[in-house]
Order: structure tokens, then sequence, then C-alpha cells
């Protein structure tokens, strides 16, 4: 259940950019999640709600930006979705390659007032 | 609630213990100050616009920063700092009990043990005259880097030696956490599924190395070791095997040439290969 972890690492993110801003809360919050950036997004939404209680958090909108997950192949350069991290390259089968897009886990931007 | 896995149990929950040196610490973990800042917070007269801020944060940064600051220290040192990390039953302690018993006079080797309760681990390993470091995560479910910073910190392993933090035994959560070593080394036994490779790739995807463990028991299960070496390779190309029995002794001997040639390369060149 790491994903409570990610989202406290998100609460800790939010409130020293509160503080930093000198302001109050975080009225709506961005973020961007990869598809192969290890999170199970239902687990991720799960411990949100119990992590950002009491928090700066606690009446942020939230949105989500889902990354598709992309590779290119280091034999024939195809660029192709990747969806699993054991995907082959559709063109050569070719399991050597290199993820281009996709494992991204970052606070995008966050609104605050 | 406590900031590893959001249970109920305080922040401080987390120890860490010096086997053998009669430390018992209970290191203060994370304070959770942003829980206050509401109340805290003063505006003094000022009234407050909505501003959005672009931020573009790596949510792991806190923990890839300290990771980054341990890889520094291991690297000015020269300690070879390798994250072991399988399910727990693997063998993992068994495989590391075998290693110091037969390398302790070719290497120093320290050790930091993760597991969510007991010094269980840390007193076997203990046992074999290694220094050793029990993280207890309470209900912790991975390592992270600031908790090796704290460990190594009690353990302060010498120079130029082999440094092995056994990780929870969780095939998911700890593939994430970067804890600043220098090379990752995933156990698999084969009294577990040989899909396990596919099952959780995230894990095998961010290892140097692969163990196959408890060989001795390959005639009595159905584990197909090619099988998951194949699996493995599709989600990590590069990813090199050894297949050992680290309760009786079989295949030890390629794995400890690797650490040999990985120890000597480390010193030289900071990085494994």
């Amino acid at each position: 259940m790491h994903e409570l972890s990610i989202v406290l690492g998100i609460v800790d993110i939010a409130a020293s950019t509160v503080q930093k801003a000198n302001a109050h809360t975080v009225d709506r919050i961005e973020l961007e999640i990869g598809e192969l950036a290890g999170i199970e997004t239902d687990a991720l939404l799960f411990a949100w709600d119990t992590a950002i209680k009491n928090t700066v958090l606690a009446q942020a909108k939230r949105d989500i930006h889902y990354v598709p997950g992309k590779a290119r192949c280091l034999d024939c350069g195809n660029v192709f979705d990747m969806h699993q991290l054991y995907d082959p390259c559709p063109k050569c089968n070719n399991y050597l390659n290199e993820i281009i897009q996709g494992r991204e886990l970052k606070v995008k931007a966050l609104t605050v007032s | 609630m406590c900031s590893t896995c959001g249970c109920n149990q305080p922040a401080d929950a987390v120890t860490i213990t010096r086997i053998g040196g009669g430390i018992h610490n209970h290191a203060p973990f994370r304070a959770l100050q942003f829980h206050l800042l509401g109340e805290e917070h003063n505006h003094n007269g000022h009234s407050h616009q909505p501003v959005t801020i672009e931020l573009e944060q790596d949510i792991l940064q806190k923990n890839n920063l300290l990771a980054q600051r341990n890889r520094g220290y291991f690297e000015a040192k020269r300690i070879l700092a390798l994250n072991l990390v399988s399910s727990p039953g693997s063998g993992k302690t068994a495989l590391l009990e075998r290693t110091i018993n037969d390398l302790k006079q070719v290497m120093p080797i320290a050790v930091i043990e993760g597991d969510q309760q007991t010094t269980h681990d840390a007193d076997r390993i203990a046992q074999t005259g290694a220094p050793v470091v029990q993280i207890n995560t309470g209900k912790g479910c991975h390592l992270d880097s600031d908790m090796v910073l704290k460990a190594v910190r009690q353990l302060d392993p010498p120079n130029d030696s082999l440094l092995m933090i056994e990780n929870v035994g969780n095939l998911v959560c700890p593939a994430l956490f970067d804890l600043g070593e220098g090379g990752r080394v995933v156990i698999i036994s084969v009294t577990e599924g040989d899909d396990k490779p596919i099952k959780y790739p995230d894990m095998f995807f961010s290892a140097n190395l692969c163990i196959i463990n408890k060989i001795d028991l390959l005639p009595y299960v159905p584990f197909d070791v090619e099988k998951a070496k194949s699996y493995a390779l599709q989600v990590n190309p590069k990813l090199r095997f050894f297949e050992v029995s680290a309760l009786h002794g079989q295949g030890m001997d390629k794995w400890y040439d690797w650490l040999k040639t990985q120890f000597a390369h480390f010193r030289d060149y900071q990085h494994i290969h």
C-alpha cells in the first residue's frame, strides 16, 4: 500500500508550497500520473480521503492527468504504446525498449489561496 | 497517523536497533507539522487571492534527494550498498548468513535489516559477527531513504565495505523507493510461482541482478527456471541470474564472484557494472 506514502508525500509538498506562498489552503491540485509509474490509481484514491483530512488539501479539488505509456524500440526505433513494462515492440517483438513516457509521478500545479 | 503506510501508529513508531551495541533508539521520524498549518497561519490582515503555482515537482523528490545523499556518503566511503528485495520467505536472510560466513575474510560486510516487527533477522545476522542494525517499520511496507540514513548513522560501516540492506519482504512497494544503493538484487525462490516477474514487473524492472533461491527443492515443485528467466527478461532484458541454494550452498560461488567483481569495480568507479 505504498500509494498512501505517495499521498502523504503529496500532502507534504502541498503544505510546504502553501507555506512558501504565505497562503492558507489549496483550492485545486493537479497531479500527473504515468501509466507505468507503479501506482494503482484505485489504491491512491482510496488513500486520498483519509490522508488529506485536517491538511491544507482537505478542501482541494483534485485533477489527475493520466499519461499513457510510450516506449522506443532500441532495435528498430519504432515508438509504440506500452501498457505493461513487459510489452515488446509490436513491430519486431524486441523487449529492449526505452520508456519515453509514462513514468511520471508529479504534482504539476497547485492553486492556493 | 504514520507517514509510511497511513495506519494509526504514531509517527515515531519506526525503530532502529543496533544489535549487540546495546543502543535502542526510537528515532523521531518526520514530524507531521503540516497538520497544524491551518491553525497556526497568521494572516496579519492581508487577503488571499487564489494563485496557481506551476510546480512540476516529482512526488518522490524528498525520498530521492535523501537517497542521493546516502549515495554520496556510500561513494565517498567506497561502500558498495546492495538493496535486497523479495517477497517474504524467499530466503534473503539465509542468503546473507551464508554469504557473510563465506566472505567475511575477503571483505568487511555490514547489514541493515528491514522488517515490520522483531529483531529476529538481525539476531541471526549478529551470530555471523557482522555489524547489523534492525529497522522496524511498524506497519510500514517498505524501507525509505530516510530510515536508511538514520540506520547508517548508527551502523557506521567502515570504508571499503559491503553494505547489505535487506528490505521488508514485499515485491510491490519497495520498488518505488530508492535508498541510495549501488545495486538492487531481487530474490525469488522456486517455491513461488515462476510468473512472479510479470506479476510484479516493477521490482524486476528496477533490479540489476536476480537470484533464484532454493534450487535444491526443484525436483519437488513445478517451478520452471527457464520460464521464470524468460519472463524476467521480458521486463528487464539486462537482468542477470544466479541459481542458488542458500541453505546448502549450491551455486553460491558465482554469486560470490559477482560480489567480488562488483566490490572491486565500485571502489574504482563508484558504480556497478
